[in-house]
């Protein structure tokens, strides 16, 4: 029985005993094995992907109902792995730089990932709220890990204090659902729930209120619009690798964590939270595409751009149909890969050893460094939406599912809050390549950039061709959260 | 039955004065020690439900740490209340609006709930009868059995907050004077010990 638990949970395990072992590495090798201890770190979620990849580990629920393993889990885990090792690969060469190389660093985003795999496999409200909290704790302290700059306690402070105010929603929340129905197992809650409206009842009142308690919490973890103030501040205060960090990685997991809940436990309210999440979806969209226009700061730009996309997936929860998770799935793997390699670039954009962030200094990027102005266009490109590359697709399968499930409004709305945001995506485009240069950026890149920018162009722009895996994979992760 | 009541509004009654006490005290050190009292009368309400273990918890963790916590930070930042409370009459309206919907929302949503007859059923399900085996005892058996998935993730969120408060707070000082006990151990009498000849009447 309990070897069973254990090996349904072996990846999550394994990156739990890893973290710590890298911690007492760290601890005893001082500060100079921070690099090294990147570089495990990266290896331990190459492992722990292995692990779920290759691994045959049985399904169903484990340790009482607390955890589950399951196509869908699987599919995102493999996502946030992806984005998460991405992101320390990006991490170490910067905080070298910066002296600020510290060993904590790749560990504690090591412990985010857990924390992230861990709500993905989330069945109960109690483990959600762990994973939860064990994900928003490490990324607060990552946040603010520059201490002695400003901006970087300033980001810190506000993600903390709104995350913990948001985890009392969650809480709060959990607690009238607990209330109303009588259990935190989410099938029990289903269960329960479909019995009580089968018998011609309607939902009570206060079990709505919860639901809308755990929806705002979780749309603030994934900073939807009304709940994403803190977004353009954290984006623009901490280190620009944490930046990329938690523009990817938590987001997918929040994401996921949101489907699931929405469609197992609360299945039967789709009414109820069907109105939610097409508002949060709108409102994201919307402010994503104007708030963005007038961003000087890239860094902020892209803040405005990952709310926007947070909407457009959300656009796939609202159908709540099988087609639309389907989309989401796609979206969210085309968005880690758009997101991961425009922060390569924006990494990459040092001059005379400091970094620069406004998009003035993208002018002329065109004549001095060609590859990375060709493959920021490419990113851009994508992110507008323009076929063939990736970006397009994810777009397109959420609107198709969306109008399929008769949300045509939200769809054509979507379609043009995406045109407005194609305008300062192009401009960025237009700036690199119409504008004179001023000064040139440092070079070389760096290694490692250069496999992430290589790897995510690659992927944006034969999407087209080598789709297939990724489509089935999706259909699914997505059968698997509906038979369930 | 009589005497339990009683003393579960006495109980109840110094709590919300207590809380009451601890938003209105002009001292923040009064208040945290009013917060102390609302914990040991909330404690003593855990202890009529015969829920001892938490009682006791309430006392150790609440009281014992946090409070006393909060009573150093109170003293040591040395908080200027007057100028905390600047801002208290112009978001009044805003604050107290805010709060006046959410309270007639809640008040709504319970005098449109009916309390189902065999609440008291449900809600004992998961809880042993108290003649069989005690609070704590109950606690335990399911703490490192059925609940040991969320009991080692609590212990990964503490592992993360202890690294998080060392990150952002150690600071590495040049020049510190550290202490290596094995240079204190592996002195020899030759270098710690000199001796002197003194001669008698003169000082040295």
């Amino acid at each position: 029985m309990i070897t069973t638990d254990l090996t349904m949970a072996l990846p999550e395990i394994f990156l739990a005993c890893a973290a710590t072992t890298l911690l007492l590495f760290g601890a005893f090798r001082g500060e100079q094995g921070a690099s090294f201890i990147s570089a495990l770190s990266v290896a331990v979620l190459a492992i722990a992907f292995g692990l779920i990849f290759l691994g045959n580990r049985p399904e169903g629920v484990a340790f009482g109902g607390l955890f589950v393993v399951d196509a869908y889990g699987d599919y995102m885990k493999l996502v946030v792995l992806v984005a998460a090792g991405f992101g320390i690969l990006m991490t170490q060469r910067f905080i070298e730089r910066e002296g600020m190389d510290r060993f904590e660093i790749p560990v504690l985003m090591v412990l985010a990932t857990l924390g992230m795999l861990m709500m993905i496999s989330a069945n109960d409200l109690m483990s959600l709220y762990v994973g939860l909290e064990l994900q928003s704790l490490s990324l607060y302290v990552i946040a603010a890990i520059r201490r002695e700059n400003l901006k970087s306690s300033e980001a810190g402070l506000k993600y903390f204090v709104l995350g913990a105010l948001s985890s009392g929603m969650l809480l709060y929340g959990s607690s009238m659902v607990y209330g109303f129905t009588g259990a935190t197992d989410f099938a029990v809650i289903g269960e329960n729930l479909s019995v009580a409206l089968s018998t011609g009842g309607v939902p009570e009142i206060g079990l709505i209120v919860g639901l809308v308690f755990i929806c705002a919490a979780i749309a603030f973890k994934i900073s939807a619009v009304p709940f994403h103030m803190w977004t353009p501040d954290v984006y623009e205060g901490a280190p620009t690798p944490v930046t990329a960090f938690f523009a990817s990685a938590p987001k997918v997991a929040g994401i996921t964590l949101f489907a699931r809940i929405l469609s197992d436990p609360f299945g039967s309210l789709v009414g109820e939270w069907q109105q939610i999440i097409v508002f949060v979806a709108l409102a994201s969209m919307i402010l994503g595409s104007l708030a963005a226009i007038k961003q000087t700061n890239i860094k902020r730009l892209m803040a405005y751009s990952s709310i926007g996309n947070i909407g457009y997936a959300l656009v796939g929860l609202a159908a709540g149909t099988q087609a639309g998770i389907e989309g989401l799935l796609i979206y969210m793997t085309i968005y880690i890969f758009m997101n991961m390699g425009t922060f390569a670039c924006i990494l990459s954009m040092r001059q005379k050893g400091t970094m620069v962030e406004s998009i003035e200094d993208l002018k002329g990027l065109s004549k001095t460094s060609p590859l990375m102005a060709f493959a920021l266009t490419v990113f851009m490109f994508s992110m507008a939406g323009i076929p063939p590359l990736a970006g397009f697709f994810g777009k397109y399968v959420v609107f198709a599912a969306a109008v399929d499930a008769g949300l045509t409004t939200l769809a054509v709305i979507g379609v043009l809050t995406s045109v407005i945001g194609a305008f300062y995506y192009l401009r960025i485009i237009k700036v690199m390549y119409f504008d004179e240069p001023t000064a040139s950026f440092d070079k070389p890149i760096g290694g490692e950039m250069t496999l992430v920018l290589t790897v995510s162009s690659v992927f944006i722009v034969f999407f087209i061709l080598f789709s297939s895996p990724i489509m089935d994979g999706a259909a699914l992760a997505a059968s698997a959260l509906f038979a369930g | 039955m009589i005497i339990q009541a009683l003393v579960f509004y006495v109980f109840a009654a110094v709590t919300i004065a207590a809380g009451l006490m601890v938003i209105t005290a002009r001292n923040p050190v009064h208040s945290v020690l009013f917060l102390i009292l609302a914990f040991f009368n909330a404690a003593g309400l855990f202890v009529l439900m015969g829920a001892e273990f938490l009682a006791m918890i309430l006392v150790v963790v609440y009281v014992g740490a946090v409070a006393v916590l909060f009573l150093f930070v109170v003293m040591m930042l040395d908080i200027n209340v007057e100028k905390a409370r600047q801002g208290f009459k112009k978001y009044l309206f805003i604050g107290g609006a805010v709060g006046l919907v959410l309270l007639v929302e809640l008040v709504l949503i319970l005098s449109s709930t009916v309390v189902s007859t065999d609440v008291s059923v449900v809600a004992s399900v998961p809880i042993p009868s108290l003649d069989e085996v005690h609070n704590t005892r109950a606690l335990g058996q399911v703490l490192y059995t059925k609940y040991v998935y969320l009991f080692e993730a609590s212990g990964m969120i503490l592992l993360v907050a202890m690294i998080g408060a060392i990150v952002l707070t150690l600071r590495k000082r040049e020049g510190v004077r550290r202490q290596v006990i094995a240079d204190q151990v592996n002195r020899s009498r030759e270098e710690a010990v000199e001796i002197k000849k003194v001669s008698s009447g003169s000082g040295i």
